[in-house]
C-alpha cells in the first residue's frame, strides 16, 4: 500500500484501529493545471462568500441560525468535480458550499440568507433550507440525519428509472448517529441504490467531540455490517476528494451499490454564527488553517508549478470578491417577501 | 430569593433534584460536557460526574427509548431535546413507550421522564427551529405536558416534573429564557433579575402540576394562555386598555378546568391564544371545554388566535408570530360581539 502523498489530516487516525484499504490506496493523480485553477476559483468562492456571510450576520441583516463551510471546501468542489450532469445533490443545514459548489447563484443563497424575496426559497426557508431543481439540489435540511434517507430515495429513483446517475448524500460526524442512516444503509445495500454517502467529518457535531458521542469514530466503517465499502479521505486535499469520487462514482454506476466516503476535514468557525466554539483550542483550529488549508494547498501548488502567478490570483480573488460583493449588495437591496407569500406552497 | 433567568431557574431545578436523589440524570445532545445549547444544563457534569449528566448521540429515538428503559427501572432521566423540534425521531418512543407503559403493565413498570424541550419561535429560527408541537403530546392518553412562562414556575414546575411519577413534556419557550418577551420584538425585552417572578428561591420547592395561575385580574374578556402568549397577552391586555383576566394555564395537560370555568363565568367571554398552528391546536380542545361548560354564560363565540396554518417562514417571522396587535385584535373583537 502507497502512503499517501499529501500531509494528511488522517494522521489523526488511531493506530488501534482495524486494518483496512486506504482509498486508492492513498495515491491518486495529480492536477492539471486546469483542475488546480477551477478548485482555487471555486473553493475561494466559497470561502468568501461564507466570510460575507459571517459579515453581514454581525451586521444583523441575517437572523437566526447560520452555518459555515470555511475550511470544508475541498469536499464539495472535489466531489463535484466527479459528477455529471442529472446527479443529485443533498445535505443537511451547512449547506452554502455545496449549493455553490452545485452552480447555483450566489444571488440567490445570499438573499435566502437575509430572507429576501429573490432568496432560492424566497425568503422562507433561511440558511437551512434551499433547493433548485435545474442544478439536482435537493436541499437543504435543518433536521440532522433526515437528508440520508431522501438521499437513498433519489438513488432509488434513479435506479427505477433505468439512468445511470447517482445521488450523493452529504451528513456530518454527528448526524451519522442517526438511526435512520442505518436504516438507509441497509436499503441502500440490499436493492444496490447508486448513492454516494458522504460523510463530513470535521470532528465534532456542535460542542461535542466525536469521540464524546461515536462508539465507533471510524465513519468509513459504518457500512462494515451492511457490507457497503467505505473509504476514509483526506477531505483537506481537493485532488484526494476527486480522486476518491471518481472511484465511488465509477462504483454506484456500475450498479454496485452504495459507497460511504469519510472526509476527513475540519470547520474552523464555531459551529454556527453564535457558537463561540470553547470547547476546543485555538491551537488545534490555528494548525489546521496553518498546515492543511484546502485552498493554501492549490495556491502553493498552482505558484510553484508556475501555472499562476501571484497576480493572476489576485485577479481571481478580485473576480470571486465581485461575485460576492454583488451578492451581498442584492441580498440587502431586495424586499422582503410579500405577506400574500405566507400561505404559498403548502400545499396544492 | 436569588433572581434568576429561566435558564438558570430550569439549571437549578435539576440541581436540586440531583442533590436530592441520586435516581435523577440529566442528559442530552451536547448537554454534558458543552453544557447544553441554551447553557441550561452548565456545571452540572462538574458538579455530578459523567455517569449523572452525560452527552448522547444525536440519536433522539435512541435517547429517549434509552431514558424509557431507565426509568422502568428505578431511574428518573431528565432528558433534554435541543429544541423541541427534533423530537419527532423520538415521538414513537414517546407516544407509543412513554405513555403507554404503565397502562400496558396494569402499573407494574412507570415512566417517570421528563424531557426538556426549548419550543416556539421568536429567533428567526424559521420552520426547524420555532415549532410548538404541544398539541401532539396533549393529543396523547399518558402524558402530562407543561409549559412555564417564568423563571419562577420553571423552576418549581420542573422539580415537580422531575418527581412526578409520571412522563412529563416541558416545553420551555426559549423566547422566554431571559426575559418577558411579550411580541414587541422591536424593542429590548426587560431582564428577568428587573422583574418579580425572575426571583426563585435557591432550594426545593415545587408548583403542582394542573394548577392555572391568574396573571392579570379583570371582568371584561377572559385570555386563556401558556407560554410566551402570557406576556404578550398581558401586552396586549395594557395597550388595548380591555379589562382581560388572563390566565397562565401553566400545564396543558393535566388541564385546570376550574380556573378557567369561574374566569369565563364572571366575564362571558373568552379568547384562548397559542403560537402553534390553529388547526387542530390546543385552542380547539379549550374552546370545545369553554362551550360546553359555560354555555350559558357566553356573550360572544369564543375565539382563537395562533399562529397561522403554515411551517414557520424564516423572513415573515413577525407576521406569522401572533402579536399583541392580533391579540388586541380579537379582543376588541370579543368585546364588541
Ligand atoms: C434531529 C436533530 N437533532 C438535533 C439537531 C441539532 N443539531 C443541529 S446541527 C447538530 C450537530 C451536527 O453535527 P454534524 O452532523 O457533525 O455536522 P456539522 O455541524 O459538524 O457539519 C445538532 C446536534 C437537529 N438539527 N436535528
Ligand atoms: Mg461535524
Amino acid at each position: 500500500m502507497a502512503p499517501r502523498k499529501s500531509a494528511s489530516v488522517s494522521s489523526r487516525k488511531s493506530a488501534a484501529k482495524p486494518a483496512k484499504k486506504d482509498f486508492n490506496g492513498g495515491t491518486f493523480a495529480e492536477f492539471s493545471k486546469e483542475e488546480d485553477l477551477n478548485a482555487y476559483r471555486e473553493m475561494l468562492l466559497i470561502r468568501r462568500f461564507e466570510e460575507k456571510a459571517g459579515q453581514l450576520y454581525g451586521m444583523g441583516f441575517i437572523g437566526g441560525f447560520c452555518h459555515l463551510y470555511i475550511g470544508q471546501e475541498a469536499v464539495v468542489v472535489g466531489m463535484q468535480a466527479a459528477l455529471k450532469e442529472g446527479d443529485q445533490v443533498i445535505t443537511g443545514y451547512r449547506d452554502h458550499g455545496h449549493m455553490l459548489a452545485c452552480g447555483m447563484s450566489a444571488r440567490g443563497v445570499m438573499a435566502e440568507l437575509t430572507g429576501r424575496r429573490g432568496g432560492l426559497s424566497k425568503g422562507k426557508g433561511g440558511s437551512m433550507h434551499m433547493f433548485s431543481k435545474e442544478k439536482h439540489f435537493y436541499g437543504g435540511h435543518g433536521i440532522v440525519g433526515a437528508q440520508v434517507s431522501l438521499g437513498t430515495g433519489l438513488a432509488f429513483a434513479n435506479r427505477y428509472r433505468g439512468n445511470d446517475n447517482v445521488s450523493v448524500a452529504y451528513f456530518g460526524d454527528g448526524a451519522a448517529n442517526q438511526g435512520q442512516v442505518y436504516e438507509s444503509f441497509n436499503m441502500a445495500q440490499l436493492w444496490k441504490l447508486p448513492v454516494i454517502y458522504v460523510i463530513e467529518n470535521n470532528r465534532y457535531a456542535m460542542g461535542t467531540a466525536v469521540s464524546r458521542a461515536s462508539a465507533q469514530t471510524d465513519f468509513s466503517q459504518r457500512g462494515v455490517s451492511f457490507n457497503i465499502p467505505g473509504f476514509q479521505v483526506d477531505g483537506m486535499d481537493v485532488r484526494a476528494v476527486k480522486a476518491a469520487a471518481d472511484e465511488a462514482v465509477a462504483h454506484c454506476r456500475a450498479g454496485k451499490g452504495p459507497i460511504i466516503l469519510e472526509m476527513l476535514t475540519y470547520r474552523y468557525r464555531g459551529h454556527s454564527m453564535s457558537d463561540p466554539a470553547k470547547y476546543r483550542s485555538k491551537d488545534e483550529v490555528q494548525k489546521m488553517r496553518s498546515e492543511h488549508d484546502p485552498i493554501e494547498q492549490v495556491k502553493a501548488r498552482l505558484m510553484e508549478k508556475g501555472w499562476a502567478s501571484e497576480d493572476e490570483l489576485k485577479q481571481i480573488d478580485k473576480e470571486v470578491r465581485d461575485i460576492v460583493a454583488d451578492s451581498a449588495d442584492f441580498a440587502q437591496a431586495d424586499p422582503e417577501p410579500d405577506a400574500s407569500e405566507l400561505y404559498t406552497d403548502i400545499l396544492l | 430569593m436569588a433572581r434568576m433567568t429561566m435558564i438558570e431557574a430550569v439549571r437549578s431545578a435539576m440541581d436540586v433534584s440531583m442533590e436530592r436523589d441520586d435516581n435523577v440524570v440529566v442528559f442530552g445532545e451536547d448537554v454534558g460536557y458543552f453544557g447544553g445549547v441554551f447553557r441550561c444544563t452548565q456545571g452540572l457534569q462538574a458538579k455530578y460526574g459523567k455517569t449523572r449528566c452525560f452527552d448522547t448521540p444525536i440519536s433522539e429515538s435512541g435517547i429517549v427509548g434509552t431514558a424509557i428503559g431507565m426509568a422502568a427501572y428505578g431511574l428518573k432521566p431528565c432528558v433534554e431535546i435541543q429544541f423541541a423540534d427534533y423530537m419527532y425521531p423520538a415521538y414513537d418512543q414517546i407516544t407509543q413507550e412513554a405513555a403507554r407503559i404503565r397502562y400496558r403493565s396494569n402499573g407494574d413498570f412507570t415512566c417517570p421522564i421528563v424531557l426538556r424541550m426549548p419550543t416556539g419561535g421568536g429567533i428567526f429560527g424559521g420552520q426547524t427551529h420555532s415549532q410548538s408541537p404541544e398539541a401532539l403530546f396533549t393529543h396523547v392518553c399518558g402524558l402530562k405536558v407543561v409549559v412555564p412562562s417564568n423563571p419562577y414556575d420553571a423552576k418549581g414546575l420542573l422539580i415537580a416534573s422531575i418527581e412526578d411519577p409520571d412522563p412529563v413534556m416541558f416545553l420551555e419557550p426559549k423566547r422566554l429564557y431571559n426575559g418577558p418577551f411579550d411580541g414587541h420584538h422591536d424593542r429590548p425585552v426587560i431582564p428577568w433579575s428587573k422583574h418579580d417572578l425572575g426571583e426563585v428561591p435557591e432550594g426545593h420547592y415545587t408548583i403542582p402540576i394542573g394548577k392555572a395561575e391568574v396573571r392579570r385580574r379583570g371582568s371584561a374578556v377572559t385570555v386563556v394562555a401558556y407560554g410566551t402568549m402570557v406576556h404578550v397577552a398581558l401586552a396586549a391586555a395594557e395597550e388595548t386598555g380591555i379589562d382581560a383576566e388572563v390566565i397562565d394555564l401553566r400545564s396543558l395537560l393535566p388541564l385546570d378546568l376550574d380556573t378557567i370555568v369561574k374566569s369565563v363565568e364572571k366575564t362571558g367571554r373568552c379568547v384562548v391564544v397559542h403560537e402553534a398552528t390553529l388547526t387542530s391546536g390546543f385552542g380547539g380542545e379549550v374552546a370545545a371545554l369553554v362551550q360546553e361548560h359555560c354555555f350559558y354564560h357566553l356573550e360572544a363565540p369564543v375565539v382563537r388566535v395562533a399562529g397561522w396554518d403554515t411551517p414557520y417562514p424564516h423572513a415573515q417571522e413577525w407576521d406569522y408570530f401572533p402579536g399583541p396587535a392580533r391579540v388586541g385584535r380579537a379582543l376588541v373583537e370579543v368585546m364588541e360581539a
